[in-house]
């Protein structure tokens, strides 16, 4: 049913659509008038190919080229070293454990950090995921205890056993909480003590909204985020918030969350996300 | 109180003064930078859209007042229709006539209902009740000592006959609805007025799950069910509240992570798509971060004002 203008109400779906998929107010208005442009320039009339060009346009937002590997190779004698971080309950032990399992079925050795020492049963939640995936967790049996020297203690064991990749659960927190921010800050800092940090992946809910900029800035200027998985994507949440994301901040989305199992983790694939965002 | 919102509002409405009322072309632009702001506080695009016309009647017919000029006057109908949504005042909780009070939470994944559990089971202690927490999440790791460490913090004893997915138990046993029926008995017997019964995070779109909250509702006939919903999630929140009110029909909301800088336009989504009342506010992660929820204070800050 294809009209032969482009008129508002095309427009207004598009505008709609992409509101929608939580891409926020800025994006959404840029976008739509770069494509309305375009469909000026190009004469286009059917509004089906104006949705082709909307793909494209995102498509080049969401950027494919970008490199989305995770630094999980040993180096310089010593094993990478992984941390998570990202708000309360957004699944970063739960990522852990599945980023684990593949590294394992890479035949790497994976030892796990619990520097998550305040939330209640946090340590004893990612030694279950350890055991389900067969890797080893360094914990501290004293409940807040310092999540740095937990951290700390972890990497020292990392390195000591010769493994590949540690990997350290950190403790949810809100991006407006100074002191818990601080406390990030330190954890990195003392690890670095040891080895350089050569992954920390910021974990983002798919159902977050324009608060997931806020996020991503703040965890960035701590501590310096080199990669973000998209969790909760087997719900109905589109995760439109990561294109605003990588655009200002340019931190690539490298992993997709799909569910609470093992293997319900994906890398990120910039076309599927794309047809999923307007579809 | 109407400052950035309002002072956008006042710079559309500079040429209108001495005017008597507000006509259609004064009130457009308002509403669209009142629509704009709603949808950067993530207020869900279709609430946006009958928030609006809303506003947009009555601003309309509404008289130039005296003391407020046009901008401000629009900014106070708006935050007056805000207030009307959220729920004006706040309802208490529903308690049984006989026998004891039972809450169910229910929500997504990571949500906060576990802490919430353990919040609502220190708050009732300290009114005089005697709650039992149960626990009913039996596949997440180590759900069920999160509750009871909560229990244990709250000083409120926990109902758990299976231990729930852990490192020496690889696989859930047991069956939450029969967990969460035996729970309420238990209470029955060993006469504690307040039953709190912690369920796993499901998401909407989950049927088998939902069945399960619906099969767990129905073996304990709550008085209330609480939909445990984080003030950061964004436009899903339409999606998900549905789904939760066909799923588990729920009586009240309680809105988590407020302590966060999310604007929190999910709690007008929600309210406005269900009709059901946000009760509670959990502001943080110590057991006595919770307090009853201020429509009014929600109001200025969807608005940012
Ligand atoms: N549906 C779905 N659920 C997920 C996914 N990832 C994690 N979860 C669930 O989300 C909830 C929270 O996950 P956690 O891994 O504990 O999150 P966290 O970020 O470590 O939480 P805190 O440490 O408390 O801040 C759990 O119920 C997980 O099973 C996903 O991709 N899809
Ligand atoms: N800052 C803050 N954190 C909260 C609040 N409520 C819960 N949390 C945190 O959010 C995370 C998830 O909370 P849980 O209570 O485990 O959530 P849940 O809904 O039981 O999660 P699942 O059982 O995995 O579905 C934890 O890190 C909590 O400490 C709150 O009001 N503010
Ligand atoms: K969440
Ligand atoms: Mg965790
Ligand atoms: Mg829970």
């Amino acid at each position: 049913l294809s009209q032969d203008k482009i008129d508002d109400d095309v427009w207004d779906e598009i505008e709609e659509t992409l509101l929608l998929a939580d891409l926020g107010t800025e994006p959404t208005l840029e976008l739509v008038d770069n494509l309305k442009r375009r469909v000026k320039v190009e004469g286009s009339r059917d509004p089906e190919q104006v949705r082709r060009m909307l793909k494209e346009e995102l498509l080049a937002l969401v950027d494919p080229t970008m490199d989305r590997s995770l630094a999980d190779d040993r180096h310089d004698g010593r094993p990478s070293i992984m941390m998570v971080v990202g708000v309360n309950g957004v699944g970063k032990t739960t990522t852990i454990g599945k980023v684990a399992r593949v590294l394992v079925a890479e035949d790497k050795d994976v030892l796990l950090g619990a520097a998550d020492t305040f939330r209640a049963a946090a340590a004893e939640q990612l030694a279950t995921w350890g055991a389900r995936v067969g890797v080893p967790t360094v914990k501290s049996d004293i409940d807040g205890a310092d999540p740095a020297s937990v951290a700390y203690e972890a990497v020292k064991a990392g390195i000591d056993q010769e493994v590949d990749v540690v990997m350290i659960d950190t403790a949810g927190r809100l991006q407006n909480k100074v002191g818990l921010m601080d406390e990030l800050g330190k954890i990195k800092r003392v690890v670095e003590k040891l080895a350089e940090v050569d992954e920390v992946l910021l974990v983002l809910d798919a159902t977050t909204g324009q608060n997931g900029l806020n996020q991503a800035k703040v965890f960035s200027e701590v501590v310096k985020v080199t990669g973000i998985v998209l969790t909760k994507l087997d719900g109905t949440a589109k995760g439109g918030i990561v294109v605003a994301i990588q655009r200002q901040l340019g931190v690539p989305v490298k992993l997709v969350g799909l569910g609470e199992g093992p293997d319900d983790l994906a890398p990120f694939d910039a076309q599927g996300f794309v047809d999923a965002l307007i579809d | 109180m109407f400052n950035s919102l309002s002072d956008r509002l006042t710079a559309t409405f500079k040429n209108l003064r001495g005017k008597g009322r507000l006509t259609e072309a004064d009130v457009d632009g308002t509403v669209r930078e009142i629509r704009r702001a709603l949808l950067d506080a993530d207020v869900a695009v279709p609430v946006v859209r009958e928030f609006t016309a809303a506003v947009k009647e009555r601003a309309l017919g509404a008289d130039v007042s005296q003391a407020l000029n046009p901008g401000q006057q629009v900014v106070k109908i708006v935050n007056e229709e805000l207030v009307t949504i959220l729920g004006g005042e706040t309802r208490r909780i529903t308690m049984a006539k006989y026998g004891p009070t039972v809450i169910m939470l229910a929500g997504l994944q990571g949500a906060g209902k576990t802490t919430l559990a353990g919040k609502l089971a220190k708050h009732f202690k300290s009114q005089g009740h005697t709650p039992l927490l149960v626990a009913c999440d039996l596949q997440r790791p180590n759900a069920v000592k999160q509750l009871q460490i909560n229990g244990e913090r709250a000083g409120v004893p926990v109902y758990a006959p299976h231990p729930g997915v852990s490192s020496e138990f690889e696989e859930a046993t047991g069956d939450p609805v029969v967990v969460a029926r035996n729970g309420v008995s238990e209470a029955r017997q060993k006469q504690f007025d307040i039953v709190i019964v912690d369920t796993a995070g499901r998401l909407g779109v989950d049927a088998e799950l939902m069945k399960q909250a619906r099969d767990i509702r129905e073996a304990i006939n709550p008085q209330e069910v609480f939909f445990v919903i984080d003030a950061m999630i964004g436009q899903d929140a339409v999606n998900t509240a549905l789904a939760f009110q066909e799923g588990v029909d729920f009586t009240g909301v309680v809105l988590s992570k407020l302590d966060g800088d999310a604007r929190g336009g999910a709690a007008l989504s929600v309210a406005s798509v269900t009709g059901k009342p946000v009760m509670f506010a959990s502001t943080g992660e110590n057991l006595d971060d919770f307090e009853v929820f201020h429509p009014d204070r929600m109001a200025s800050r969807i608005l940012d004002m």
